[in-house]
């Protein structure tokens, strides 16, 4: 103790010292102003530079939300001359679209349905797979599998939607029909299956990355108290990294809900208010496609259909997208 | 200030030899014992292994683990050389020396973390009483061996999860599930912390949000939770402020009363206060083992006393 107490003196002596160099530059700092005044008038130029990539950057960001405000607003006008000729309660609660049918009839219910469906199926796909290779590549896989492996996952995200629509329609439904000889050649199932696997590198891809920032101590501690290598993964890393998670699956949801290519092609453009996936089905954004396809006049009412549909649909994604926020920010976790 | 119960003031009365006496009393015979075999260890390692002896058990505590002729690798690097050290059941055994010379890297060859990494290597045998298994056996399976051997890290590391999940998480992975048996457990374990009556109002709340020394505390009952036979602390107090690193240090004076601690420390006073027998290590040899009165008034060795005096590192 004594050797130690020995030992400090001589380094607080030091700090006087310091507080003496702290003294002497500061008459210094008051002798340079001309060459700093000169440094300004060098920087003139680049200071006018300055300005314009900010004025550049604001305009960048003020028109992605007039964009965003102006998508908002056309949906809504032309919703609201939609929702002119047909009523509210109709649209909200009818169980019948047939747009183009005589009687024509708006209930958005069964469209709502096929889109729930083929994303509840596609996301429990994208979920149960996604999940199990984030957490085997960041928590099993070697250095190098993962590192080869990642950019393949991410290159699969890159493949155009038709592709995977024609994937859904000529591949998945046979083989399915293999199973199920009595299986419909457009089916809800077929199309929710595709588009679990078209999210699967994103929910992978992203849930890696939050399991990867989850701090080694917590597996230490984990395998410390006898765990496996399973069971740190799934009680200790996946919950610690929920709200990364979260973000994955929001994601996740966003791109089932919006898809459109592989719905149009592989679920039968068919509205049926059923939550069987067995049977054909049409989505929002089938139907939008459907319209915008055809040869309808503009402003017909159901040419307008398709815009109160949109709305619904946006309606959707905030919902969710509200949801995940709002689980992520109770769930916040910081290590 | 400090502990009474500690010698934790000797080192003042440094030319006093009553001082260490008073801690020695108890093991009269250990200071010729380790202090011939500090390098070797043959002596210790030839020593009987249930302390059979009549005179041995009376003179020396009884055995928990034995360190022989241990090596590790980290890939091609030697991190640890040769390595012999006993380790007495029911006493606190410090690992001092100077920041990379591998007191970590011993500690973790006890509870086998290093097998969680590519490119280790374990050579020579740590062997555990009572029956005798070699913890870096390759026939040893390293969960057993972290089932009976616990830890405690540098920088507290709770789950982000409530205070009990944390606790319970021992005896839940050992099949534990019924709501009573668990809480049981759990009181008892925060208890043995020394953090059940701050504790058991809140043992829903995420233990992320104690304090850093209520962390530890967590951390210490997650790991006496499954009532482990050595506990391993890995620079326990690092991160803690004194009245913190205090508790810590009181806790584990009386957790040696029911199992045997090996502790790691950056801080020589802290090695003094807390512990019985104290390891000196110097880039990955073990230079001196001795009772730790001895280590700090009358070391063996020349490179010991430059440490703990401060001359080095
Ligand atoms: N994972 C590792 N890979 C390679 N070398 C390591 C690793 N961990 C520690 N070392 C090296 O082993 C030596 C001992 O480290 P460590 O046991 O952490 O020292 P201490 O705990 O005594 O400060 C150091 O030289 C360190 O650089
Ligand atoms: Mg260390």
């Amino acid at each position: 103790m004594t050797q130690h107490s020995q030992g400090r003196q001589p380094s607080n002596d030091p700090s006087p010292a310091s507080t003496g160099d702290a003294g002497a530059t500061q008459p210094k700092s008051q002798s340079p102003p001309p060459a700093f005044a000169g440094r300004v008038a060098v920087s003139a130029g680049r200071r006018a530079f300055e300005r314009i990539v900010e004025s550049g950057m604001f305009l960048a960001a003020v028109s992605s939300v007039v964009l965003t405000v102006g998508i908002v607003a056309m949906l809504l006008w032309e919703s609201i001359g939609f929702f002119r000729e047909v009523s509210l309660g109709e649209f909200l609660t009818g169980t019948r679209w047939a747009p183009t049918f005589e009687p024509s009839s708006y209930g958005i219910l069964p469209l709502l349905c096929g889109t729930l469906l083929t994303s509840a199926v596609g996301l429990t796909v994208a979920g149960l797979v996604g999940t199990t290779l984030a957490v085997w590549l960041s928590e099993y896989a070697s250095y190098r599998v993962r590192e080869t492996l990642k950019p393949i996952l991410e290159l699969l995200a890159a493949v155009p939607t038709v592709v995977y629509g024609y994937f859904a329609l000529l591949f998945v439904t046979p083989l399915l029909q293999l199973v199920m000889p009595n299986l419909p050649g457009s089916t809800a199932l077929s199309a929710g299956l595709v588009i679990g696997i078209m999210i699967v590198p994103y929910v992978a891809s992203l849930t890696e990355d939050a399991l990867r920032a989850v701090p080694n101590s917590l597996r230490e501690a984990s395998f410390a108290m006898g765990a496996t290598r399973f069971h740190t993964a799934w009680r200790v890393v996946l919950p610690a990294a929920f709200s990364g998670v979260t973000s994955a699956f929001v994601l996740a949801v966003s791109r089932a809900l919006g898809e459109t290519m592989i719905v149009a092609i592989a679920a039968g453009m068919q509205p049926r208010l059923t939550f069987n996936p067995l049977e054909p089905a049409q989505t929002i954004t089938a139907f939008i496609v459907q319209i915008t396809g055809g040869d309808l006049p503009r402003g017909s009412t159901p040419y307008r259909a398709i815009f109160a549909a949109g709305l619904m649909l946006l309606m959707l994604t905030l919902v969710f997208n509200i949801l995940g926020h709002w689980l992520r920010k109770k769930y916040r976790e910081a290590y | 200030m400090v502990n009474a119960s500690t010698p934790a003031g000797s080192e003042s009365s440094r030319p006093a030899p009553s001082t260490p006496q008073q801690r020695l009393d108890t093991l009269p015979s250990m200071q010729q014992r380790t202090g011939s075999n500090a390098r070797g260890g043959h002596d210790s390692g030839g020593l009987p292994k249930g302390e059979g002896s009549a005179s041995d058990a009376s003179q020396l505590p009884a055995r928990k683990a034995l360190v022989q002729d241990l090596n590790f690798f980290y890939g091609s690097f030697q991190a640890l050389k040769n390595i012999n050290l006993p380790v007495y059941d029911k006493r606190i055994t410090a690992l001092i020396g100077p920041s990379g010379c591998g007191k970590s890297t011993l500690l973790r060859c006890f509870n086998r973390m290093h097998d969680l990494y590519r490119d280790s290597r374990y050579e020579g045998r740590i062997l555990l009483s009572p029956e005798g298994v070699n913890l870096i056996g390759p026939e040893m399976d390293p969960i057993a061996a972290r089932l009976r051997v616990g830890m405690v890290f540098q920088k507290p590391n709770p789950f982000p999860k409530s205070i009990f999940e944390n606790v319970a998480y021992g005896p839940r992975l050992r099949g534990m599930s019924k709501k009573s048996d668990l809480e049981a457990e759990v009181e008892k374990a925060l208890r043995g912390a020394a953090l059940w009556e701050e504790t058991k109002d809140r043992l829903q709340s995420n233990a992320m949000k104690l304090s850093g020394g209520q962390q530890q505390r967590v951390c210490i009952a997650r790991a006496l939770a499954t009532t482990p036979e050595v506990v391993l602390f890995d620079e326990p107090t690092s991160a803690l402020d004194p009245i913190a690193t205090q508790r810590i240090e009181e806790l584990m004076r009386e957790l040696c009363e029911r199992m045997t601690i090996v502790v790691v420390t950056h801080n020589m006073h802290q090695a003094s206060r807390v512990s019985h027998f104290t390891a000196f290590m110097y880039l990955g040899e073990l230079v001196e083992f001795n009772p730790t009165s001895k280590v700090f008034q009358n070391p063996d060795k020349k490179l010991t006393e430059d440490y703990i005096t401060g001359r080095f590192g």
